[in-house]
């Protein structure tokens, strides 16, 4: 293997810590690694603004790449403005970027004081965590663009993306659910408080019945717990029944409402004090709950699509070749239009000016570009890497090959993937039971004491309210899900969790999923090629522009020019010159003549090198698989059936053998729609599919998929809307993470063993009609705690058999 | 024995102050970014009295 070293010292960059090349920039003692860093170095500098560097060591971003003049003249679109800013009060206009750059304290106090830099700003407000900036600016000083650009130039480019305007914001975080817990929780503690008299049974004083007045308190107390905190159970209950399905809030709904009536009875008629600190309670403690299993991920979204990665605007051409910026959306099939550098094609066209050399990271997590000539159909959803091209549309955006996969039905239905959790069914059974216990004490008090029948219903409905089971099922799910998310390893919501047990199959895609995206082994084989040898292969091999030739030439010295006469490239096969006098020849092995057959254990691309008219050897490029795999895989394919299901070629198809086993299903060349087929047969086949994947061109199968899982080697970036996402890093432990998720059932059938001793103890005073409210008010909470202690207890102990590389993540 | 119903009346009012303050802040959003403020405090004082110059 063929290494290069560097020697010479370090001198990093001031703004951004980048290492300075040959040539670097200096300016009073300072060092930039290029003019965008010392740029933005002398904005905060005339801004007196230099504290950002006093905060974190070399903060800024680096500014090699820079940003194209006028792409950001979409936002002067009044369409798009109407969609961008939020709300205007007056002249004040308030707006929201994402800015993925941002990374330290630096970037929170350089983008909190942007208002020195661009006076129109009245006020900026950075989220951290959501990595966005709200911005309030005056409309008359300065304008959304404006705003764009200054950020720009300060090196946090803000991401503003098709999805931004195509859809609604959604709002995860719910402020009316706190304030219910908050008003909940008031209501409950002080309903307590004024129940202790009657708890120890206080003998009223002659002059004034304390008994009577706490509890009128009570119910006055309690009606905003009925009225207001506890809707949501009753809606859900409503919407439930009104389909003919009795849902898992349909049996709290009843509690809540058996309570608060017997309650209003006994008091108004002054028979007895009511439970209403016990359905209070019932209602805080389901909304806590609730609340913990609902929790979202600040950085993670799951629910992206193409949108999200198409940028807003694009540069159209018209017949005298003026650019005009216009909306993505609005494109049309033969519209001109021009890609700059890094760019994205929003639709399928025909190059015809450029060179274009596409990278398809996003679509497919393949690293390598592609290569496009004059008259070529160009996919959406490529990356242009280089000079500025020019190309037709052929379709339309959402019909282009890539995102017609975004117009199949698996994206519409919101339904296909919701399963009735086993919680539900056992408190389904749980309500029958519970109906049927009710029944009967009935009967028995119909011929002992016809009076006490209403008693005895209300107080078994009362007491054995399956709530317990249900708040079991709430904090195991919640605290499983946060302990997942510190492994690595976030889930969407709960449901995930249940539709993981049932998973048998498992299929994989190959690139960047199991395969390391921008990582390719490099390793050579034969005679030790000599420094002249090296110098004239890696001369020869940085005269393409093929991937392959790229990766190898990175290996190889580059410290001497040379003459290159004849240069020949014959796609897909090699390339040959006169290099300094000697003939040289690269490619495979029908290309340098190459015969001897020699090791053909080793899968992945060989490349043969030919000098003068000797084959001292060959390259073997292989895409690098993740560390650990083979044990991971192991694991895994003793419980599960595997599948490879792979877009590339079948170059690997041998090694991947190896690692997966004689007799896995190997299936390569897959196109995204193909892919998804194919979990529809396995489905159809009675599989329950678990979907592992990365790029955006498995988006189809993970979303069809009982449970799709997309593995990123970086949480923050994009990735396809998908059930869960795996960080990269925790690929080794995804069995343990598999196996701790199956946990799940285990830990609430515990908790319900519990919960039932406890209704069991309740049910006995219950039928017996003779229910004290302190038995019901000690019953309540105890049970609740004890059973929020072992579900927390036992999923963290089992989280702890998980092993991690990942010692803190912020989530 | 009417001395408690002071109380009691008194204690309830002292709650819901807090309630409400617990429902203000819910309001104004700060709940919202439970991060970002850990950052924020360490900046000089300047730039947060440039701030609140701001805000008015």
């Amino acid at each position: 293997m063929v290494k290069e070293t560097y020697t010479s010292e370090k001198i990093s960059c001031y703004h951004c810590g980048d290492e300075c090349q040959d040539k670097h920039i200096h300016r009073e003692e300072k060092v930039f690694c290029c003019e965008g860093c010392k740029m933005v170095y002398e904005i905060l500098n005339e801004n007196s603004m230099c504290e950002y560097y006093d905060l974190e060591k070399n903060p800024g971003i680096t500014q090699k790449v820079k940003v194209r003049e006028g792409k950001f003249a979409i936002l002067d679109d009044e369409n798009v403005q109407g969609k961008l800013i939020h709300f205007n009060e007056g002249t004040n206009s308030h707006t929201q970027f994402y800015l993925p750059q941002m990374h330290c304290a630096s970037c929170v106090w350089l983008l909190e004081n942007l208002n020195k830099l661009d006076k129109g700003v009245i006020k900026s407000q950075v989220n951290f965590l959501k990595k966005n900036i709200t911005v309030i600016f005056d409309n008359t000083k300065t304008s959304l663009r404006k705003i764009a650009e200054v950020l720009t130039r300060i090196g946090y480019e803000p991401h503003i993306s098709l999805q931004d305007v195509s859809k609604k914001k959604i709002t995860t975080y719910n402020r009316s659910e706190i304030i219910k817990i908050g008003v909940a929780g008031f209501c409950f503690g002080n309903i307590m408080l004024l129940s202790f008299p009657e708890y120890f049974s206080i003998k009223n004083s002659p002059d004034l019945n304390i008994n009577a007045l706490f509890s009128w308190l009570n119910l006055l107390l309690a009606l905003p717990v009925f009225f207001y905190c506890a809707t949501g159970f009753f809606t859900s209950a409503y919407h439930g029944i009104k389909q003919k399905f009795l849902n898992i809030d349909a049996p709290i709904a009843l509690a809540v409402l058996i309570t608060f009536m017997r309650s209003i009875y006994e008091i108004t008629t002054q028979s007895g004090a009511g439970y209403l600190d016990s359905m209070s309670g019932i209602v805080f403690f389901m909304l806590v709950g609730r609340y913990f299993q609902n929790k979202t991920y600040d950085s993670i979204s799951f629910e992206r699509d193409f949108t999200a990665y198409f940028p807003l605007g694009v540069t159209t051409l018209d017949k005298e070749g003026n650019e005009k910026q216009v909306s993505v959306a609005e494109l049309k099939i033969g519209d001109r239009i021009k890609i700059h550098n890094e760019e994205i094609i929003p639709a399928d066209s025909i190059l015809f000016m450029g060179k274009a050399i596409i990278d398809y990271s996003f679509v497919t997590g393949e690293s390598a570009t592609v290569d496009k000539t004059i008259g070529e159909i160009v996919y959406a959803g490529g990356k242009q890497k280089g000079a500025a091209i020019e190309m037709e549309v052929v379709k339309e955006v959402s019909k282009s090959y890539l995102t017609q996969l975004w117009n199949s039905e698996v994206f519409n239905e919101q339904s296909t993937k919701k399963t009735t959790s086993f919680v539900h069914k056992l408190s389904r059974y749980f309500t029958y039971m519970l109906f049927s216990i009710a029944t009967l004490s009935a009967i028995y008090w119909y011929f002992n004491d016809a009076s006490k029948i209403l008693d005895a219903i209300t107080s078994v409905l009362i007491v054995a309210c399956p709530c317990a089971l249900l708040l079991s099922a709430t904090f195991t799910n919640g605290n499983m899900l946060s302990l997942l998310s510190k492994k690595g390893f976030y889930l969407k919501n709960s449901d995930v969790l249940e539709r993981m047990k049932g998973i048998n199959t498992i299929v994989f895609d190959k690139t960047g999923t199991i395969t390391q995206g921008s990582l390719s082994a490099i390793e050579y084989y034969g005679d030790a090629l000599t420094e002249e040898q090296q110098l004239l292969t890696g001369s020869l091999l940085r005269q393409s522009s093929h991937p392959l030739s790229k990766a190898i030439s990175a290996t190889l010295p580059n410290n001497k020019r040379v003459s290159i006469k004849n240069f020949w490239e014959e796609k897909g096969k090699g390339i040959s010159a006169i290099v300094d006098q000697v003939d040289v020849k690269i490619g495979s092995k029908e290309f340098v003549g190459e015969k001897n057959s020699s090791n053909e254990n080793y899968s992945g691309s060989k490349i043969y090198v030919r000098i003068a008219d000797r084959t001292p050897g060959y390259f073997l490029v292989k895409g690098k698989y993740r560390e650990g795999l083979e044990a991971v895989i192991a694991k895994l394919r003793a419980t599960n059936k595997l599948v490879v299901l792979s877009g590339d070629n079948d170059s690997e198809k041998d090694q991947l053998k190896k690692i997966f086993g004689e007799g896995t299903e190997m299936f390569f060349n897959k196109k995204p729609e193909d892919k998804l087929e194919y979990i529809k047969q396995l489905q159809g086949e009675g599989k329950k599919v678990m979907m592992v994947g990365d790029g955006l061109n498995d988006a189809g199968a993970l979303a069809q998929a009982n449970v799709g899982i997309a593995v990123s080697d970086n949480t923050n970036n994009f990735s396809p809307a998908c059930d869960a996402i795996l960080s990269g890093t925790q690929f080794n432990y995804f069995f343990e993470l598999i196996k701790f998720t199956r946990k799940q059932k285990t830990i609430i059938v515990g908790s319900f063993i519990i919960s039932i001793v406890y209704n069991i103890v309740g049910l006995f005073y219950a039928v017996s009609a003779d229910l004290e409210p302190v038995i019901a008010a000690i019953l309540m909470p105890a049970s609740t705690f004890s059973i929020v202690l072992f579900t927390v207890g036992m999923s963290s102990f089992f989280a702890r058999k998980v092993p991690t590389d990942i010692y803190h993540i912020k989530s | 024995m009417s001395v408690i119903i002071i109380l009691v009346i008194a204690s309830l009012i002292i709650a819901l102050i807090f309630l409400f303050a617990f429902i203000w802040s819910v309001k104004k959003g700060q709940y919202e970014d439970d991060y970002t403020p850990s950052i924020r405090m360490l900046f000089d004082s300047e730039t947060t009295q440039d701030e609140t110059k701001d805000k008015k």
